[in-house]
C-alpha cells in the first residue's frame, strides 16, 4: 500500500491546502458499477477501496471492528464486506438486495460506485446501476472461472451501453497466484465478450482480501502481471465523454418566467454544446430560432456543454413547453410515435401488451402501449425466445406506440434521448425501463394524410380493443348501477369508455320517441348505431337499456364485428324488481298511469345465451361489476 | 471539449433534480435545517431557478432547542433571499415541554422532529419536500433514492422504492402520498465544504472555531447556549476553542476542540479528521440500524 490518497494533506500547511483545493477543484467524476455473483468478493473489494482511500473514520472503523468480531466472516479480523451491506433486514439475511451508491475520492478523481447484487432475480438492480455508469467491473472467482452469471452481467452492461470493462479476476490467492489460471480465464472471457460487442477489456489479477493489485501492484505474488492496478485503472481510464461531441440536445424541463420580459428555457444539456447565436430547432413542432443568451446566476455563458444545467433564451417568441427538445438544426433528432425498443421489465405484475402505460423520456411523459414482444432474450444464453409477455426481470424486444409523436435519438447514440421508464397508471410505480432502438418506418415519416384513420388507428391510439357491452334487464334490475360501476373500473384501468343510458339518450337523440313498440324498436336501433360509431372511434361502449326484444339485441350484435358485442343479462325476477321499484314506475304502471311498461303490459324477452349472466339476487352490484370486468378480460373482449 | 469538474457535475445534477421536482409536483417545499447542507441546497435552489426566485417556501421544523446563532442566521437568510419561511413547532411537544434533559434524545427527536415534520407536511399539504440528506452519511442512506416515495402516513418502505435509471425520476404519486427529494444525494461531506469554499456560501458561524462555554457530558462537549441547560452542582462551563461539524439541538450536538476559524482551516481539519460527522449527533449512536428505523417511522 504505497500511496494512500490524501496522505499529502496530512502534513499540509495553509499553502498546501490552497494547492490541494485547486487540484480537487479540477478533479472529474467517474461512475462505475461492480457486478459479481454472491461471494465473488464484491463487498470485500468495495470495502477495501473505501478503506484505502481514507473514506472511513475512526468511529466507522470502530463499528466495523465490533461488527467484524460479532458477525464477520474473517475470524474477527476486519471484514470489509460489512462496510457496505446496508439495511438491517439484509444484514440478517447476509445478502445485499438493492442498489447502493458508495463514494470515494483520490487526488485524481471522485468515484461513485453503484453496488449491485448478483442474484438472478435482481436484473432490475443491475440495470439501474448500469444506467449511470461509464465503466463496469465484472468480478470473477478465479476458482470458478467464467460462469453463466458472468455472461449475464456482461450482457446487461453491454445492453446499457457500457463499453469499458474491467475483468477483476479475484481470489487469486486461492489458486496460488497461478498465471495460467488467470490467462485461461482472460482468454475465455475475451472470446465471449467479443460476441456481444465488448472489446475494451482490462483483466486484472486480484485478491480483494489480501489487497494484491487493488491499490498497489503486487510484484511478489504476481510478478508476471504488468498491467495497471484496479485503482490505477479507475483513476486514469478515459471515459469517452462523447456526450460533448454529439449533436446539441436539451430537453426543456421548466419554463422560466419571472416576469413578462423574460422567458427562459431551463434544462440539462444531454448532448453537444451550445453558444449564443446558434440556430436551434424546437421539437416536436419543428420551428426554429437562435440562442440569445445562456443565462446563469453567475453571469451569462459563452458556451455550455453536455452535463450542464442552464437556462436559454431565444430570439423569437415561440410557444415552447416542458418536454420539448431544443436541438441543433444541423442534426436534429427524429420525431416519431412508433418504435422498436428493448424492454426490461421491473414489476411483479407482468407486462400487459395493449395496456397503456406512461412513458417518461427526458422531460416528456406520454401514454404508450406495447405490442406483444417480438422475442424475449434469455440473458444467460442470449437466445431469442418466443414470448407473449414479459415477467419481472425479463428482457425483450417490443414495438411500441405512443399517443403523440416525440423527439428521440436511438439509445446507442444518446442515452438520455433514447432511454425511458414505464410507469403504471394506477399504482404510479416504475414497472419497466426501455431503450429505443429505432422508429418504425411507418411512423417516422409522419405523413398524416397518408394514413387511413380507421377503427384500427383510433383503437391503437387509445391502446385498447373497442367493443359494446350491452346490458339488458327489467326496469329496476340494477343495470345502470352495475354499468356505472363497470365503467368506473374500466376507467381506472385506463380504458376509454362511454356509457349510453336513458338519461343521456332519451333527452336528446331520442326525445322524439315514446314507448310504443315501434318507438322502442327505433330507440334501440339508434342506440345500436350510435354504439357502432363509437366503436369505430375506438371506444368501449356500455349501453344500459331494458332492450326487451331479442330481435333488436340481435340486430345490435349483427351490425358489429364478431367479438365486439358482449351481452350482459342483469337477471332480476319481476317480483323482486317490482318490490325494489326505485323510481316508483311499477306502481304507476299498475295504476295504469304508464302504458306499455315492460313486465306489466309489455313483454320482456330474456336473452337465451347472454355472454354474461348476472343473478342480482345472489350478488351485490359491486361484486357483479367485478365479475363482469373479470369475464370481459377472460373472454378477451378486454385485452 | 471541456470536461466538467466533479463539483460542476454535482451542481448540475442537483439543479436538474430540483427543477424536475418543481415541474412534477403541485406544492413543493424545501426543508431548511439551517445547517451547512441546507445552506448549499438553498444556494443551488437560487441557481436552479434564476432569474426567478425558487418557487417554493422554506420550512423549518423547529425544536426550540437549536443554537441561538442558528435562529439568527435562519431569519437573516430567509430575508436576504426574499423567500417565505414557515416555522413549525409541534404544539404537543410545546404543551408537554419536551426536552432532551427530562425526556431523552429519542423522545425529543421523535416528538419535535419526526412528529413535527409530519404535522407540518400535512398541515400545508406539501406533496414534495426537498431534504439535504446525503448518501455518504449513513449506511441506510446509501440506498435511498433521489425521489423517495412516502406513504400517506409518511412511512418509508424500502421495498416500495422505485428503481431510478439514468436521470429519469418518477415523481408520480397516489393521493396522500408524498415525495422526499434529495438533491444532494451524491455529495460527500468534503464536496460540501469544497463547494462552500468555492462559492463563498454563507454558513452559521458555529462551524468556525471560537471560544465557547462547554461542559463535558458522556464524552461529548456540549455548549451551554442558554440558561435552560441544567448544570450539576458545582459544574462550571469552561471556555474552550471549539467548533461544530454538524448542527442540531445544542444539548444533543457535540463540539470538537479546534482552532479552525477559516474555511481553509476547516477543510484541512476535515482532511485529517478521524471521526465521521455523524458522531457528533447523539441520535445515531443508539444502534447500527437506528437510522433505518427512524426513517421508516417518517424521520427525514
Ligand atoms: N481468499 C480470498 N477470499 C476472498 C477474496 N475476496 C473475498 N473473499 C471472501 O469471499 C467471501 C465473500 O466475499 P464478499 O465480499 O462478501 O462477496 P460478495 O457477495 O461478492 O459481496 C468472504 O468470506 C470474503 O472474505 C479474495 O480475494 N481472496
Amino acid at each position: 500500500m504505497t500511496q494512500i490518497p490524501d496522505q499529502a494533506a496530512q502534513t499540509a500547511t495553509a499553502q498546501d491546502i490552497d494547492q490541494y483545493l485547486k487540484i480537487h477543484e479540477h478533479k472529474d467524476l467517474l461512475r462505475f458499477i461492480t457486478c459479481g455473483s454472491v461471494d465473488d468478493g464484491k463487498s470485500t473489494l468495495i470495502g477495501r477501496l473505501l478503506y484505502e482511500s481514507k473514506m472511513l473514520f475512526e468511529d466507522q472503523l470502530a463499528t466495523l471492528e465490533a461488527d467484524s468480531k460479532k458477525i464477520g466472516t474473517q475470524g474477527g479480523a476486519l471484514d470489509f464486506a460489512l462496510l457496505v451491506d446496508g439495511l438491517a433486514a439484509e444484514r440478517e439475511q447476509g445478502i445485499t438486495i438493492d442498489v447502493a451508491y458508495r463514494f470515494f475520492a483520490t487526488e485524481k478523481r471522485k468515484f461513485i460506485v453503484a453496488d449491485t447484487p448478483g442474484h438472478e432475480q435482481y436484473t432490475r438492480n443491475m440495470v439501474t446501476g448500469a444506467s449511470t455508469a461509464a465503466v463496469a467491473i465484472i468480478l470473477i472467482d478465479a476458482r470458478k472461472g467464467v460462469l453463466i452469471q458472468t455472461r449475464r452481467h456482461s450482457y446487461l452492461v453491454a445492453l446499457l451501453g457500457i463499453r469499458k470493462i474491467v475483468l477483476a479476476i479475484n481470489k487469486l490467492d486461492m489458486v496460488d497466484y497461478d498465471q495460467s489460471v488467470f490467462e485461461q480465464i482472460e482468454e475465455e472471457y475475451r472470446a465471449f465478450a467479443h460476441q456481444i460487442g465488448l472489446d475494451d477489456i482490462t483483466c486484472i489479477p486480484l485478491s480483494a482480501l489480501q489487497g494484491d493489485n487493488v491499490i498497489a501492484p503486487s510484484p511478489i505474488n504476481t510478478p508476471w502481471y504488468h498491467g495497471p492496478t484496479l485503482l490505477g485503472y479507475l483513476e486514469t481510464v478515459t471515459v469517452d465523454d462523447d456526450a460533448a461531441s454529439r449533436p446539441f440536445r436539451m430537453p426543456v424541463q421548466w419554463v422560466n418566467r419571472p416576469n413578462l420580459d423574460f422567458r427562459g428555457y431551463s434544462g440539462r444539456i444531454v448532448g453537444g454544446a451550445v453558444r449564443p447565436g446558434d440556430r436551434l430547432r424546437i421539437l416536436p413542432a419543428g420551428k426554429e430560432s437562435t440562442v440569445a443568451r445562456i443565462v446563469t446566476q453567475d453571469g451569462d455563458l459563452d458556451l455550455a456543454v453536455a452535463g450542464q444545467s442552464v437556462t436559454l433564451t431565444l430570439n423569437d417568441e415561440i410557444d415552447i413547453s416542458r418536454g420539448d427538445v431544443l436541438a441543433t438544426i444541423d442534426a436534429p433528432p427524429l420525431v416519431a410515435d412508433q418504435f422498436e425498443a428493448h424492454i426490461i421489465w421491473m414489476s411483479e405484475e407482468p407486462m400487459l401488451p395493449g395496456r397503456p402505460y406512461l412513458l417518461k423520456l427526458g422531460a416528456t411523459t406520454v401514454a404508450a402501449t406495447l405490442a406483444a414482444p417480438k422475442y424475449q432474450v434469455n440473458i444467460n444464453t442470449l437466445e431469442q425466445l418466443a414470448a407473449k409477455t414479459l415477467e419481472l426481470n425479463e428482457i425483450g424486444v417490443c414495438n411500441l406506440t405512443v399517443n403523440r409523436a416525440i423527439p428521440f435519438d436511438p439509445y446507442a447514440e444518446n442515452r438520455d434521448m433514447g432511454g425511458f421508464i414505464l410507469i403504471d397508471r394506477i399504482s404510479n410505480t416504475t414497472v419497466g425501463a426501455g431503450l429505443l432502438n429505432f422508429a418504425l418506418r411507418r411512423s417516422q415519416n409522419i405523413h398524416w394524410q397518408a394514413i387511413e384513420i380507421n377503427k384500427q388507428a383510433h383503437a391503437a391510439l387509445k391502446g385498447q380493443k373497442p367493443c359494446v357491452v350491452w346490458f339488458t334487464g327489467l326496469s329496476g334490475s340494477g343495470k345502470s348501477t352495475i354499468a356505472n360501476l363497470v365503467e368506473k373500473q374500466l376507467h381506472a384501468l385506463g380504458r376509454h369508455t362511454y356509457l349510453l343510458d336513458g338519461d343521456n339518450v332519451r333527452h336528446g337523440l331520442n326525445k322524439d320517441l315514446g314507448f310504443t313498440e315501434a318507438d322502442r324498436v327505433e330507440n334501440i336501433r339508434r342506440i345500436a348505431e350510435v354504439a357502432k360509431l363509437m366503436v369505430d372511434a375506438g371506444l368501449i361502449v356500455l349501453t344500459s337499456f331494458i332492450s326487451p326484444f331479442r330481435a333488436e339485441r340481435r340486430m345490435a350484435r349483427d351490425i358489429l364485428e364478431t367479438g365486439e358485442f358482449c351481452e350482459v343479462f342483469v337477471d332480476t325476477p319481476l317480483a323482486v324488481a317490482e318490490q325494489r321499484d326505485p323510481k316508483g314506475l311499477y306502481k304507476k304502471a299498475r295504476r295504469g298511469e304508464l302504458k306499455n311498461f315492460t313486465g306489466i303490459d309489455s313483454p320482456y324477452e330474456a336473452p337465451e345465451a347472454p355472454e354474461i349472466h348476472i343473478d342480482t339476487t345472489q350478488l351485490t352490484s359491486e361484486a357483479a361489476a367485478e365479475q363482469i370486468v373479470a369475464r370481459l378480460q377472460s373472454m378477451g373482449v378486454l385485452d | 471539449m471541456t470536461t466538467l469538474t466533479h463539483l460542476q457535475r454535482l451542481e448540475a445534477e442537483s439543479i436538474d433534480i430540483m427543477r424536475e421536482a418543481v415541474a412534477e409536483s403541485e406544492n413543493p417545499v424545501m426543508l431548511y435545517s439551517v445547517g451547512k447542507d441546507s445552506s448549499v441546497m438553498l444556494h443551488l435552489a437560487a441557481k436552479a431557478f434564476y432569474p426567478s426566485k425558487p418557487p417554493f417556501p422554506l420550512l423549518h421544523v423547529d425544536t426550540t432547542w437549536k443554537f441561538r446563532e442558528m435562529y439568527a442566521f435562519r431569519d437573516e437568510m430567509a430575508q436576504k433571499l426574499g423567500l417565505d419561511l414557515i416555522i413549525h413547532t409541534n404544539p404537543e411537544a410545546v404543551a408537554m415541554d419536551i426536552n432532551p434533559f427530562s425526556h431523552g434524545s429519542a423522545v425529543h427527536t421523535d416528538m419535535w422532529k419526526t412528529q413535527g415534520l409530519k404535522q407540518a407536511l400535512d398541515k400545508y399539504g406539501f406533496d414534495a419536500a426537498f431534504g439535504g440528506a446525503r448518501r455518504d452519511e449513513e449506511k441506510s442512506r446509501a440506498k435511498e433514492r433521489v425521489f423517495s416515495i412516502r406513504s400517506a402516513q409518511h412511512r418509508w418502505d424500502p421495498k416500495k422504492q422505485r428503481p431510478e435509471l439514468w436521470r429519469l425520476y418518477n415523481a408520480r404519486k397516489n393521493k396522500g402520498e408524498s415525495i422526499r427529494v434529495f438533491p444532494l444525494s451524491n455529495w460527500t461531506e468534503l464536496d460540501i465544504w469544497q463547494y462552500i469554499y468555492q462559492e463563498n456560501i454563507p454558513i452559521v458561524p458555529l462551524y468556525f472555531a471560537a471560544e465557547r462555554p462547554v461542559v463535558a457530558r458522556d464524552g461529548a462537549l456540549i455548549m451551554v447556549d442558554d440558561e435552560r441547560m441544567p448544570l450539576a452542582p458545582g459544574e462550571q462551563p469552561i471556555h474552550k476553542s471549539v467548533r461544530f461539524r454538524t448542527l442540531g439541538c445544542y444539548p444533543l450536538t457535540g463540539a470538537v476542540e479546534s482552532t479552525a476559524n477559516t474555511l481553509h482551516a476547516i477543510i484541512q481539519e476535515m482532511l485529517l479528521a478521524t471521526t465521521s460527522e455523524r458522531q457528533g449527533r447523539v441520535i445515531d449512536n443508539d444502534s447500527s440500524g437506528s437510522m433505518e428505523k427512524k426513517k421508516q417511522e417518517g424521520y427525514f
